[in-house]
């Protein structure tokens, strides 16, 4: 390792922990960035075009959504058993699984084993249980530099920045901007840019790979994700699109996987499914560049064998058992972390990754965050408001999310409280704080609706003084006006043009 | 034919010329129209920011207003959505939570008889050209809700295509959402006037004269933002185009 003799990059540490502002405070900003808008337009546009055509192509597309749906429902409702399969499947194949309740655990657990081999570098395939845990900076912390190799990962790693979207982390970045980090930033952690890098992708691209090269020749221990597990062989499963993640997979000695429980499934056959939805949904591809799959430690280990000589599985809880417990939102445990409902969603175009507060943002990131991290914080007690309910990410959801509908159930959940499990004992929450004016309005709105003589009555005072109509509201309408004109007043409400005109019939 | 009009509470206060549109186009069409006056609104905005225990006793009204009727006809997709998508689910949560099976009972009644306008008119009275005269350069901006809840397609451009003297534009990224979401531009007030600024942009340069839609929700947002930017583009509600004749021009 060269530069500051630390450890590692020194990625960020807040992930969007409570104290993030919330989300409508954290996307004024962003909607205000030019630069960062016109870079989410054209990236989100083109991922979205380019994965509609590659859907299209697929007669049987809606059979399977609906399949990928199934597997992953049948696993959910059989997570214990499935999870002890796929223990006793590792086990058996020469790997060793442990066992983390939440992130602190997770993290503990991966640098003990890293510790525990002498080495003070790893590197890493692209990861969101990883970044969920804040793996690089408890590595950071022991004294243990995490190297990304994924592109954008590495992008966002050398730029002190945060992800921003689950695919493409470095998505708010232009060329322009990458080729200024790559330049200032990657002598300082190994191999330096070329002299007069430019900012054209494959000049980009090679400078990368000429920096990563050493990284993962050089790195005895790797840290990995999964895409799926199998529970009854053990296998592990990674999509990529770069290569890089074969590296860390095949090159080191020993592998640390760091894998959210809810991955699994069930057989070596359920994979046909998510094998087809998950690369056209993603990267609107038919097919990811590479797909790598290790069972533990294979049949043979001698001298000659590829591979790593270490196996371990950290199996990751971190609130995934409490959101399984709520029959509405457990839904979100079926994501496959394909993004297409980021590529298509208005709001995280216009807001950015950044203002979900949250390793996942987005769509996904909206009911998935407060489930796992509970409503109590700011950041995630507005995440539930972060949509206009549009479906547009139902729609394209490969395994037929109900994301407006968690949502709803969430905002609930913040507006009126009720039943949720945490750490396993089901408990009731009460309202998130900031919601007494809001309720008293929509009860006062309630009881005006119900009773149509004062309903009327509002409107015909509504009708006598809509020519006071203000330009500009005081209080929550004010956020209205401050961008819209109000609609004009009519002389009378459509009840009394009835009355008057058809009044005799009805 | 005899159906109910649902005006919808937006109808009802701000936009009664959608409400006296729809009645004077069905009633050309021969179709007799009732307004059960114990009607108000459906709770889709209680129900979407949170308080679905607030929505309760509009579900149980609004079914009793529209009790007996074969089709109760609404202009707004958003609003048939909620009664047709949203209130079996609050009937059997309510049942769940052990209030009684009525609310749920009350929700499956009314959920099937409910047609947004532009179903109605094709699927129920089997019509695309309703007669109607509009000679401007219109384009067509697809609410969400009916768009994605409610499957209308090509339902509403069918329509419009179909009017005399129309000429219809086709709107870029017509099938993103205009950004108003109810309480969603209140709560996150510049993230939905970005996208209401971007949707008008789009409309404009497609050079029509008029934005329609079948949303008045919707056509308030993006009413109101063309209205402030000055813009020469005006926004319309697809009835008023459709009830439009030589003899009655539309608003």
């Amino acid at each position: 390792m060269t530069g500051t003799g630390g450890t590692g990059p020194g990625a960020p540490t807040d992930l969007g922990m409570p104290g993030f502002p919330p989300f409508p405070a954290a996307a004024r900003e962003a909607v205000r960035d030019d630069t960062l808008r016109a870079n989410l337009r054209r990236a989100t546009h083109t991922i979205r075009d380019k994965r509609a055509r590659a859907v299209a192509e697929l007669a049987d597309w809606e059979q399977l959504r609906a399949a990928g749906k199934a597997v992953k429902d049948h696993t959910l409702r059989h997570l214990d058993r499935y999870l002890i399969q796929l223990e006793a499947a590792v086990t058996a194949a020469g790997g060793t699984v442990h066992w983390a309740v939440d992130a602190a655990e997770a993290n503990r657990i991966v640098t003990d084993l890293v510790l525990a081999t002498g080495e003070r570098e790893v590197v890493k395939v692209k990861s969101m249980a990883t970044q969920e845990t804040g793996l690089n900076e408890a590595l950071e912390a022991a004294g243990i530099a995490a190297y990304e190799t994924d592109l954008a990962e590495l992008i966002v790693q050398l730029g002190h920045d945060r992800p921003s979207h689950i695919l493409v982390p470095a998505i708010h970045r232009n060329r322009g901007e990458i080729r200024d980090v790559f330049a200032a930033e990657m002598g300082r952690w190994g191999r330096p840019a070329p002299g007069g890098l430019g900012d054209d992708p494959r000049e980009l691209a090679e400078a990368a790979r000429l920096h990563l090269r050493e990284k993962f020749l050089r790195a005895k221990v790797a840290v990995s994700g999964a895409n799926f597990m199998v529970a009854e062989t053990g296998t592990m499963v990674v999509f990529e699109s770069e290569g890089n993640g074969r590296m860390c997979l095949t090159l080191p000695e020993t592998l640390i996987s760091v894998v959210g429980i809810e991955k699994v499934v069930p057989t070596f056959r359920d994979l046909e499914v998510f094998l087809q939805t998950l690369p056209r949904s993603s990267t609107a591809e038919r097919m990811n560049p590479y797909t790598t799959m290790w069972t533990g430690l294979g049949p043979s280990q001698g001298a000659e064998s590829d591979g790593p000589t270490a196996f371990h599985l950290v199996l990751l809880d971190n609130g995934r058992t409490d959101t399984l417990a709520d029959e509405v939102g457990r839904q979100a445990l079926r994501c496959i972390r394909c993004s297409a409902c980021l590529n298509v969603c208005p709001v995280y175009e216009r807001a950015g990754g950044h203002a979900y507060g949250s390793v996942y943002p987005g769509p996904i990131g909206a009911i998935l965050s407060p489930q796992l991290r509970g409503t109590a914080s700011e950041i995630d007690a507005s995440l539930p408001y972060a949509s206009t309910l549009c479906g547009a990410c139902y729609e394209v959801c490969p395994v037929a999310i109900d994301i407006p509908e968690v949502l709803v159930h969430l905002r609930e959940r913040v507006a009126q409280g009720g039943p949720v499990t945490r750490e396993g004992i089901r408990v009731r929450i009460r309202p998130a704080r900031g919601h007494t004016a809001e309720r008293a309005a929509m009860r006062a709105a309630r009881l005006l609706l119900d009773h149509p003589g004062a309903l009327r009555a509002g409107e015909r005072l509504l009708a006598r003084a809509r020519r006071l109509r203000p330009r500009r509201l005081p209080g929550p309408g004010r956020a209205w006006t401050d961008s819209r004109e109000l609609p004009p007043v009519p002389a009378e409400p459509f009840r009394d043009w009835w009355a008057r005109e058809r009044g005799g019939r009805a | 034919m005899r159906v109910a009009l649902f005006v919808t509470c937006v109808n009802d206060a701000l936009y009664p010329s959608t409400g006296i549109a729809v009645v004077r186009l069905l009633e050309r069409l021969g179709v007799e129209v009732d307004f059960p006056a114990g009607q108000s609104c459906c709770g889709q905005p209680q129900y979407n920011t949170g308080y679905r225990r607030e929505t309760e006793p509009l579900l149980r009204r609004t079914a009793t207003a529209f009790a007996g009727y074969e089709h109760v006809v609404t202009p707004s997709g958003s609003c048939a959505a909620m009664l047709r998508e949203h209130y079996p689910r609050i009937g059997r949560k309510a049942a769940g939570e052990g209030r009684g099976g009525e609310l749920a009972e009350l929700a499956a009644d009314l959920a099937p008889r409910v047609y947004e306008l532009t179903e109605f008119l094709v699927d129920v009275l089997g019509v695309t050209d309703v007669g109607a005269y509009f000679p401007y350069k219109v384009t067509y901006h697809p609410s969400c809700h009916g768009l994605r809840s409610l499957g209308l397609g090509e339902r509403p451009r069918r329509l419009l295509a179909a009017v005399r003297g129309l000429e219809l534009t086709e709107l870029p990224g017509a099938e993103e959402c205009c950004g108003f979401g109810g309480t969603f531009a209140l709560k996150n007030p510049d993230v939905s006037a970005a996208m209401g600024a971007d949707k008008i942009r789009a409309a404009a340069a497609t050079g029509a004269e008029v934005l329609c839609g079948a949303d008045n929700s919707c056509l308030a947002h993006l009413d109101g933002t063309l209205r402030r930017a000055g813009a020469p583009l005006r926004a319309l509600h697809l009835a008023e185009i459709l009830a439009a004749t030589e003899e009655e021009p539309a608003r």
